[in-house]
């Protein structure tokens, strides 16, 4: 299959092929020949793009302004609340779950992250010689048919419980360690730096190893950053992995947490002090759905500036 | 180098091709007790079970109903949005809005039931908003009948400006010459884009249709599992879900893992097939 191509860092020419966001947006814009839609058309184009911004948006802010309702507002009436409070937020962590969740899914986040993004590397830089290092193109392509054949659920379910992995943590990093397609990538981005540089550094004597920390690594920080948070966001999305291997609730991460108090509708544990009004289930809900929401909501603003530099589109590319 | 190489590969042996081996319980009567090693072998008779199976059949017409919806509509829904901003004059709007469809796609789909199930669910923002002109008791979420349009809407509305990515770079392929000389000639906007950019993106769309098929059994597993509570088995059991219902959650392993397979030989079948008839077509196929 085409395995995905990377732009490499030394500004290979590509002719006639601009990144998306590169090609137009410098210089004067756009050949007088393309200024020529007729009005109706272009009221239609603008109707059809706010209508589509406004479906994908409003959701997510309608979420957000519901969490913070006050309680007389918080039904499902309310269009635009004009009281808020702060009770949802505070009900929800006033017991254990929530918290547990949260604390749960960001030690799966770093720490998957961060094993993944080494086992990545080394496995990917291990790859970049596969013309003079035996085996290595049957380990690549070994590595490929992951892409196009994958053994099932029930194996996998049974190689976690042969391993003794039911209940543990780990059994939501170990399975997903490598990611073929990331590894791919990476190892593309390996083989476009300059090959004078790691020659001459060979041999100036550095072992693989120090070429490998001190340049191929430093060099890669863009296709790098944006494989650090393709893994983040999976591991924080993370869901039905680890309600297949987890029976204990304490160590949920915040996504079966949100499917179990919010979608199948368990009362959450300590939400309602002794002596005080309930905040209303609406609230709670959102102020959930807005806790699991929001680190990937920051970190949306690295992704982009990503996409902004082209790296992932020349991933894609076929 | 093999210092680098060995703990990736072991990686991939143990948790990729171990477990190909595994469903060799597909011909047992298998119990996680027993082992593979305890268990009897009965040959095809999983098979065979499977076939007579109504509820397997059910799981079948329903992935094969919703994978077609998705076919029709959420496939090309990219292609359009990328060809609308791409018409689009401004450099600030596109971006904008780019920004603003890509946002979904990162959410898991845990967050998108949720909020969905919040907007248009059975006490919910369209619910009060519907009640307001008369109609009561609006739940798109709880619907049997409708949930298979449900679920291509939900997919459009998570992925759409995902996918429109690798067309923005398709297009971006396009030498600009063509528009140019297509423009001296006197083609108007829409024959530039007719007869320019949707043939130049078609070995791309081409691409994604093939690899798409070998996904066409897999249709949103999380999010079917997900919202079968709501609307029940009968419009939501998919081959996954069946599988997992029936394998981890009923205990009969064999079953499972044999509908697993199934699967798995009719995906392949498709990719190669599909493969074939773009090479026959003149595309350049995947491999």
């Amino acid at each position: 299959m085409a395995a995905p191509t990377l732009s490499s860092p030394v500004g290979r020419a590509r002719p006639h092929r601009p990144g998306p966001s590169r090609g137009r947006s410098r210089g004067t814009g756009r050949a007088p020949w393309e200024h020529e839609t007729p009005p109706l058309v272009a009221a239609l184009k603008a109707v059809i793009i706010v209508g589509i911004s406004l479906t994908m948006v409003y959701p997510l802010v309608y979420i957000v302004m519901m969490s913070f309702a006050a309680p007389s507002q918080a039904h499902s009436g309310t269009i635009l609340p004009t009281a808020f409070s702060l009770d949802a937020y505070r009900a929800i962590f006033r017991g254990d779950a929530v918290l547990q969740g949260l604390g749960n899914s960001l030690w799966l986040t770093v720490v998957g992250t961060s094993l993944s993004m080494v086992f990545t590397t080394t496995m990917a830089w291990g790859l970049t010689r596969t013309r003079d290092v035996p085996g290595a193109r049957l380990v690549l392509l070994l590595a490929l048919g992951t892409m196009l054949f994958n053994a099932g659920m029930i194996p996998h379910y049974l190689l976690i419980r042969s391993l003794g992995l039911l209940d543990s943590s780990w059994s939501l990093v170990l399975p997903g360690l490598i990611s073929a397609f990331n590894m791919v990538v990476v190892r593309n981005f390996f083989m476009g730096l300059p090959r004078d540089l790691l020659d001459s550094a060979r041999i100036d004597g550095a072992g693989e190893w120090r070429i490998f920390l001190t340049i191929a690594l430093p060099l890669s920080k863009p296709v790098l950053a944006v494989m650090s948070l393709f893994y983040a966001v999976g591991y924080w999305n993370m869901y039905f992995n680890a309600m297949l291997y987890l029976n204990d609730a304490s160590k949920w991460p915040i996504q079966v947490v949100l499917q179990q108090y919010v979608l199948a509708g368990v009362p959450l544990p300590g939400a309602v002090a002794a002596a005080e009004a309930p905040p209303p289930a609406l609230s709670l809900n959102m102020a959930i759905i807005v806790v699991a929401t929001v680190p990937i909501l920051l970190a949306y603003p690295f992704i982009q500036k990503y996409f902004r530099s082209g790296v992932l589109t020349g991933a894609i590319k076929g | 180098m093999y210092a680098f190489i060995v703990p990736g590969l072991l990686f991939f042996l143990v948790f990729a091709y171990l477990p190909m081996l595994g469903n060799v319980v597909a011909f047992q009567d298998f119990s996680p007790f027993r082992g593979i090693a305890g268990s009897a072998w009965v040959g095809l008779d999983n098979f065979t079970a499977l076939a007579t199976d109504p509820e397997v059949r059910r799981a079948f017409v329903n992935t094969i109903v919703i994978a077609t919806l998705q076919l029709i509509f959420a496939f090309p829904a990219p292609i359009l949005l990328a060809l609308l901003l791409n018409s689009l004059l401004s450099e600030t709007v596109r971006r904008f809005v780019q920004t603003i469809v890509y946002l979904p796609h990162f959410l898991s789909w845990v967050i998108v039931i949720a909020i969905w199930t919040q907007v248009v669910g059975g006490d919910s923002l369209a619910t009060s908003l519907l009640s307001l002109v008369g109609v009561e008791g609006f739940n798109a979420m709880g619907e049997a009948e409708t949930f298979k349009i449900l679920v291509v809407l939900q997919s459009m509305w998570k992925d759409v400006g995902w996918g429109t990515i690798i067309f923005f770079a398709a297009i971006a392929g396009i030498p600009r010459e063509l528009y140019e000389a297509a423009a001296v000639d006197g083609a108007g906007g829409w024959r530039r884009t007719w007869s320019i950019t949707l043939p130049g993106i078609t070995p791309v769309i081409t691409l994604l249709l093939i690899l798409n098929l070998g996904g066409f059994l897999t249709v949103g597993f999380e999010q079917m599992l997900l919202q079968q509570p709501a609307v029940g088995a009968d419009a939501a059991q998919v081959l996954d879900t069946f599988v997992y219902f029936r394998g981890v959650a009923g205990g009969q392993w064999g079953i499972a893992a044999a509908a697993g397979i199934v699967k798995g030989i009719v995906a392949t079948a498709m990719v190669l097939a599909a493969n074939r008839i773009a090479k026959k077509l003149g595309s350049q196929g995947v491999f």
